[in-house]
């Protein structure tokens, strides 16, 4: 006979724990201070849900959250056909295969305040070479700092050089993966470079490339460092997507309740878009 | 619809091959008649597959010619060739529903789709899909989605050949059988040369009118099924074809016998050659157990259901007896005789010995 009872759970306790020190119980901080204001001195009073109505009315957030849509939709129209584009060109056996694969992880591997060190010094008018050639060589006004078009240009820019790696390698794997007798098939099917490419090869790519339009949204959607060390958020707030207007409130101003309000409004928008992604890209598949 | 023929084919997967080693395949010359279906029939390894994909157009002889009627085709692509092709694992378009599997190599090639419409109703009705048309390919299970590939090689009117590289692989065993008597019928209703890669002999004998057997890139025989299992021209066909292969025992020529053992054995007809290692070949339908003989002791009895097949032992070779009806028992001795029109020598692996009259 087999006993039955409910001791299996206790398995699940260090994970239990782990989830609610390093989510639950900081989210749950969040929440708390969503409904309350404070005037330091750890005295709080109830707020309900003010802060969310204001932070939901004010242009401020509106303005940022905008932004913060467009900035994901231009680097992901450029990322995933670029990323595809570039997978599809890469040798799929011989000797420079490591190599490709190496020159696409670098950029990855590069941590994000220096990648915003790197683009900002580059792209300085006079000190950046990127700067100087524009401004010097080519003679065009470039200027990062001064120009918003520059600005969202050089973001932008950086972001495409700092992370299209990953649609590549997410797709170059899904490549590998398809056999050889696919392309014969099509071969003697007589059909075309597109044909393959529509029928063949985005077909076996699909899975991997849910994930990684998926994964660019997410880190797009929540970026910080690189634009934070690149523009500030400048000029005036041309560049100041969510996370950083968020920091300037939480941090800068100390306005811990909005701060708290707005970051889970910008978690359930995170939440909901990506569920959306994902529900919809993956809503033929066969069960 | 056409005539195949393959004129001193040789391929080598290196660039600069120095000897017969280094080949694949090693001097290929054949013709298939128009219409005709065929085996490859060989182990892992024999370059069968090097020489489906030489057909094919996937790949191009390092030296010799591939002929289609009286056309030359050796450098043309597969496309140009007008050929189909069924591999291993069924290839079908996953996005797509079996109707436009079926349509799509027609479609690449612009054909009116009224005409489309008739010739794929007309394939899936001879393939039995006719129901799944609107099912999505991928939810299909693997011997349907092989039908499907072997139906858009089908559907086309221009084809001149079709090959199936080991098209059964990854079908279940009951629906093999099944699969292989579809394609026997397919073959008398359209009459399209075919060629039918496997290392599977059951597979070969029963969908070839002719079966091809391949060795390390050399062809060993090529014959009926009937005439590889009543007279194999190599030791090798002997031994793949056939369950168990034939007996290819030790001994010496003299004449037109063999001494086996010290026995002397009558063969089909006189020994032709001299030296080399010289085998003597004798399948084990065609050894009889009884009263006459040479003395033998039974090593090892198995049920194979149909028939017994008894190993037994004399001096030192081993050789099987296929017995019907009741087996002897183990450790007893029996004496055993060969059919003398079926019993041959074999000289560094080839017949040896002369047809009889």
């Amino acid at each position: 006979m087999k006993t039955v009872n409910n001791r299996g759970w206790f398995f699940v306790i260090p994970v239990v724990i782990l989830v609610a020190f390093n989510a639950l119980i900081p989210m749950m901080t969040v929440v708390n201070y969503s409904v309350q204001e404070t005037f330091g001195n750890n005295v709080f009073f109830w707020q309900g849900l003010d802060w969310f109505e204001q932070i939901l009315r004010s242009d401020r957030f509106q303005a940022a959250l905008g932004r913060q849509f467009l900035f994901t939709a231009i680097i992901l129209a450029i990322e995933v056909p670029l990323g595809i584009a570039v997978a599809l060109c890469m040798p799929r056996k011989g000797f420079w295969v490591p190599v490709c694969l190496v020159l696409m992880a670098l950029p990855m591997l590069i941590p994000w305040n220096v990648v915003g060190s790197m683009w900002n010094i580059f792209a300085l008018p006079k000190i950046g070479m990127l700067g100087y050639f524009m401004n010097d060589v080519l003679g065009v006004n470039y200027d990062m700092t001064q120009n918003r078009l520059a600005a969202w240009i050089t973001i932008v820019v950086m972001d495409v050089w700092h992370w299209t790696s990953l649609v590549v390698l997410l797709c170059y794997a899904g490549l590998v993966s398809i056999p050889d007798a696919y392309y014969q098939a099509a071969k003697i099917d007589g059909a075309s470079n597109w044909a393959v490419f529509r029928y063949i090869q985005l077909p076996k790519m699909k899975t991997v490339l849910t994930i990684a339009i998926l994964l660019r949204f997410m880190d797009s959607f929540n970026i910080y460092t690189e634009p934070f060390v690149l523009t500030g958020g400048g000029p005036g707030n041309s560049t100041t997507l969510l996370s950083i207007d968020l920091v300037k409130i939480a941090l800068g101003q100390f306005d811990l309740g909005p701060a708290a309000a707005m970051s889970l409004i910008y978690f359930a928008i995170t939440l909901l878009v990506s569920w959306i992604f994902y529900t919809v890209m993956t809503k033929d598949d066969p069960s | 619809m056409a005539r195949v023929t393959l004129k001193n084919l040789r391929h080598s997967y290196m660039p600069d091959p120095q000897g017969p080693d280094d080949f694949a395949l090693k001097g290929l010359d054949v013709t298939w008649r128009d219409g005709g279906a065929y085996a490859l029939l060989g182990p892992s390894g024999c370059g069968k597959s090097t020489l489906l994909n030489i057909i094919s157009g996937l790949l191009t002889p390092s030296e010799g010619a591939i002929l289609f009627d009286d056309e030359d085709v050796t450098q043309m692509t597969p496309d140009e060739r007008h050929i189909s092709q069924v591999f291993q694992f069924p290839v079908v378009y996953d996005t797509m529903t079996v109707r436009n599997n079926l349509a799509f190599p027609l479609k690449n090639r612009g054909v009116a789709p009224d005409r489309i419409k008739a010739r794929v109703d007309e394939i899936a009705e001879m393939l039995e899909v006719t129901e799944m048309l609107d099912v999505r390919a991928s939810n299909l299970s693997p011997d349907n989605k092989q039908k499907i590939s072997m139906g858009r090689g089908l559907v086309r009117d221009d084809v001149n050949v079709i090959m199936f590289d080991e098209p059964l692989t990854v079908i279940d065993p009951h629906l093999k059988w099944k699969l292989r008597s579809k394609l026997k019928e397919l073959h008398q209703r359209i009459k399209l040369t075919m060629i039918y890669v496997t290392h599977d002999q059951t597979e070969a004998l029963t969908f070839a009118d002719e079966v091809v057997v391949m060795q390390d890139g050399e062809v060993v025989q090529i014959g009926t099924p009937v005439e590889l299992f009543e007279r194999p021209q190599h030791t090798f066909v002997g031994h793949f074809i056939g369950s168990p292969g034939m007996n290819v025992l030790p001994c010496d020529a003299q004449g037109s016998h063999a001494i086996f053992e010290g026995h002397k054995v009558a063969l089909e007809g006189a020994v032709t050659g001299h030296g080399g290692e010289v085998r003597l070949g004798i399948r084990p339908e065609h050894v009889r157990i009884g009263e006459t003989g040479l003395p033998a002791q039974v090593i090892k009895i198995s049920d194979v259901g149909r028939h017994f097949v008894v190993e037994v032992q004399i001096g030192e070779s081993r050789l099987k007896v296929i017995v019907e009806g009741t087996a002897p028992t183990q450790g007893e001795t029996v004496n055993v005789s060969f059919i003398p029109e079926k019993t041959r020598v074999y000289r560094n692996g080839w017949i040896a010995t002369e047809v009889p009259k």
